[in-house]
């Protein structure tokens, strides 16, 4: 079993965030760059599925990434990836969802699979596309937000959480699916790991290898940034008075209601 | 010259702050209060491989440099400076006298379990009259048949009384040399040894979810291959530990350090008085500075003995200057953060009175700011 999980490398969600007024992207300088958290609960789901199936199953990180921030999938294969695969080349840059799926996709037939785990969303686009716009492009079926996975007799098992409850669903393989952080706290990578991981490979492909038949990057964006505004700034908070709890309770009780909150 | 840390020390340092931050930091305020021994927070350094970081491979270890180590204790000490001590005591006192002086067998048989953490073990070398002169040992050991008889007390063993607790490595005068001097050797004392015991936990003012005993030894019996190196090295073996051990103690300071500063910053852009918050106040900003400026001094000192001891140059005097250093400066920093959270600092609830109280053991343990001294001095050819 081949279990590729793509990773996207991101600023430190914990620094301040800047965004360039004249380029309209996030400044990555001088800020950290990370694996981007949603996917590090991939990387648990895809390590756990091996660890229940045994045998040969393998894990592999797969990331559209600059060749410079290459070194940050460390930490995937100290955590305990088997390899990384990076797609990367400066054609690739200013990509939207929709050319970074259409790129990445191809990326994953060459490397090929049995199963695509993907991360719900990228801390700093935040799009949450891309999974499903994968799946559409590899012709695989794609169970989004699964918070648990299983694999029976070659067959995909998952729970696809919703708003009330989750649904039980199961799939053919090869199949694409992205969880949500119900499949565990991703695990601490350890120091044996982490000594481990400067012997692992991280190859790297480039569009060249590919044979793309469409534009990516920014030459093959379908959507353009017009504009960028911060969030409008809070209104200042209501503060209601009130003798006792239960009247205080009731009074929040009819103002959320009121907005049709509850 | 380059500052980079390598990507390995940098995984090793980010690892340590994502464990002390999440699992160590929300649990340090209830171990001091109950004096707890964090059992837990053991079993998971054991298992992410930290009881054994600076180790070889094959003796359990995860074969890290000390860089990496000290970089580790410093984050774990900026969360819970307990924690840290007894990482860095079970590292540095306990399993490294295996590790440089133990013979192949003993390597086995002690190291191994210690490196992988399933094991604790104590360094015995202060007694209740022999603590900077610690040539003064009392404790006696004396061969019968096969066996060693050993009789004295040693006082504040870290770690050496735990459920984990496999023995204690203790100095004891084991006959006279040619020149009428006291021979010193070291002993491994088992746990079970008959006639060996342990007093209760000390109550201390800080380091209090550490574990620190009396050890008694009343014709303590110890078999006789029980010798830890040649016979009579016992007292130039422990204190080549001992400079060895400063580099993670002065990184111990200055992980508190670190986390008192840390505090005092946050605490600084949220308390308001006059109208504004308190960072706005030069005052303020100019401790923030100060201890900032402080800190990252003392690093550079921390971390170049680090890199001596790891490039194989001759570290004990770097070292010994970042330990009185580090230790000096965690005073003036604990002092101020405290000073800026006025009040609240004085409160249980808020980490920075934890850390004002165990800031003062960093000034007194393996070795007092005076004795550092001393040690420098000499080392400078006073
Ligand atoms: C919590 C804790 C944990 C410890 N863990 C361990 C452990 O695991 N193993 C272990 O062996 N020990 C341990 N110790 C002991 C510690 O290393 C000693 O307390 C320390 O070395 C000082 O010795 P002392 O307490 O006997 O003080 P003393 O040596 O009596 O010193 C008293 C004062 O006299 C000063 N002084 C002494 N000699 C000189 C001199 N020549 N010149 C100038 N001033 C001098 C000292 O600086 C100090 O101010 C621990 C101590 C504590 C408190």
């Amino acid at each position: 079993m081949k279990i590729v999980v793509t990773v996207k490398l991101v600023p430190d969600p914990n620094a301040e965030k800047r965004i360039d007024p004249v380029g309209m992207r996030l400044v990555r300088s001088g800020v950290e760059t990370v694996l981007n958290p949603y996917d590090e609960y991939a990387l648990e789901a895809a390590l756990q599925l091996r660890e229940r199936l045994g045998g040969d199953t393998t894990v592999t990180a797969f990331s559209m990434v600059p060749e410079s921030t290459k070194e940050t999938l460390r930490k995937a294969l100290a955590m305990g990836v088997d390899d990384a695969v990076i797609l990367s080349d400066a054609s690739l840059a200013g990509s939207d969802t929709w050319a970074t799926a259409y790129a990445m996709a191809q990326g994953l037939k060459k490397i090929g699979f049995d199963l695509v785990i993907c991360g719900g969303l990228a801390d700093d686009g935040s799009t949450g596309g891309v999974p499903g716009a994968l799946a559409e492009y590899l012709g695989v079926p794609g169970l989004t937000n699964a918070r648990h996975l299983e694999i029976v007799d070659g067959k995909l098992h998952a729970q696809r959480e919703t708003d009330s409850g989750y649904q039980v669903v199961s799939g053919a393989l090869p199949a694409l699916v992205s969880v949500t952080m119900a499949v565990g706290e991703p695990r601490y990578p350890s120091l044996k790991g982490i000594m481990g991981a400067k012997k692992k490979s991280i190859a790297t492909m480039a569009p060249a290898d590919l044979g793309l038949d469409r534009a990516v990057g920014s030459d093959g964006a379908k959507t353009e940034l017009l504009a960028i505004a911060p969030p409008p700034a809070r209104g200042s908070a209501r503060v209601v008075e009130a003798a006792d709890g239960p009247t205080g309770a009731k009074i929040i009780f009819d103002f959320l209601k009121e907005k049709k909150l509850i | 010259m380059n500052f980079d840390l390598t990507d390995e020390q940098k995984a090793v340092a980010s690892l340590a702050r994502d464990f002390a931050q999440e699992r160590v930091r929300p649990r340090a305020e209830e171990m001091d209060r109950e004096q707890s021994f964090p059992y837990d927070l053991v079993a998971t350094m054991a298992e992410l491989g930290f009881m054994g970081l600076p180790f070889p491979e094959a003796y359990g270890g995860a074969g890290g440099d000390t860089v990496s180590y000290a970089l580790a204790v410093m984050e774990i000490a900026r969360a819970d400076a307990s924690t840290a001590i007894t990482l860095a005591a079970h590292v540095s006192l306990g399993a490294t006298p295996f590790s440089l002086f133990g013979t192949e067998e003993q390597k086995q048989r002690y190291l191994v379990p210690l490196a992988q953490g399933k094991m604790l073990w104590g360094f015995g070398l202060t007694e209740p009259g022999a603590g900077s002169d610690a040539a003064n040992t009392q404790t006696k050991a004396e061969l019968r048949d096969g066996r060693w008889i050993v009789n004295g007390t040693k006082a504040f063993i870290t770690n050496s009384g735990t459920d984990l607790t496999g023995g204690t490595t203790i100095t004891a005068v084991t006959g006279k040399r040619s020149d009428g001097k006291p021979e010193i050797s070291n002993l491994i004392v088992p746990q079970d040894a008959p006639g060996f015991s342990r007093s209760k936990k000390y109550r201390k003012m800080g380091w209090r979810a550490s574990d620190t005993r009396e050890l008694s030894f009343v014709d303590a019996e110890v078999p006789a291959e029980n010798l830890l190196g040649e016979r009579g090295n016992g007292l130039r073996q422990f204190l080549t530990i001992l400079d060895g051990g400063r580099i993670s103690v002065a990184a111990l300071s200055l992980g508190l350090a670190m986390g008192a500063y840390d505090e005092a910053l946050s605490y600084a852009k949220e308390r308001r008085a006059f109208g504004r918050t308190i960072s706005k106040f030069q005052a303020i900003q100019f401790k923030l500075v100060d201890m900032l400026c402080e800190i990252e001094h003392a690093k550079l000192m921390v971390l170049k003995a680090a890199w001596e001891k790891d490039a194989g140059r001759d570290y004990a005097q770097t070292a010994s200057l970042a330990k009185l250093h580090a230790a000096e400066i965690s005073r003036r920093v604990v002092n101020e953060a405290v000073q800026i959270h006025g009040g609240y600092g004085f409160m249980d609830e808020y980490p920075v009175s934890r850390m004002y109280r165990d800031q003062k053991i960093n000034e007194i343990g393996e070795g007092t700011n005076e004795v550092q001294r001393v040690v420098i001095a000499r080392l400078m050819g006073l």
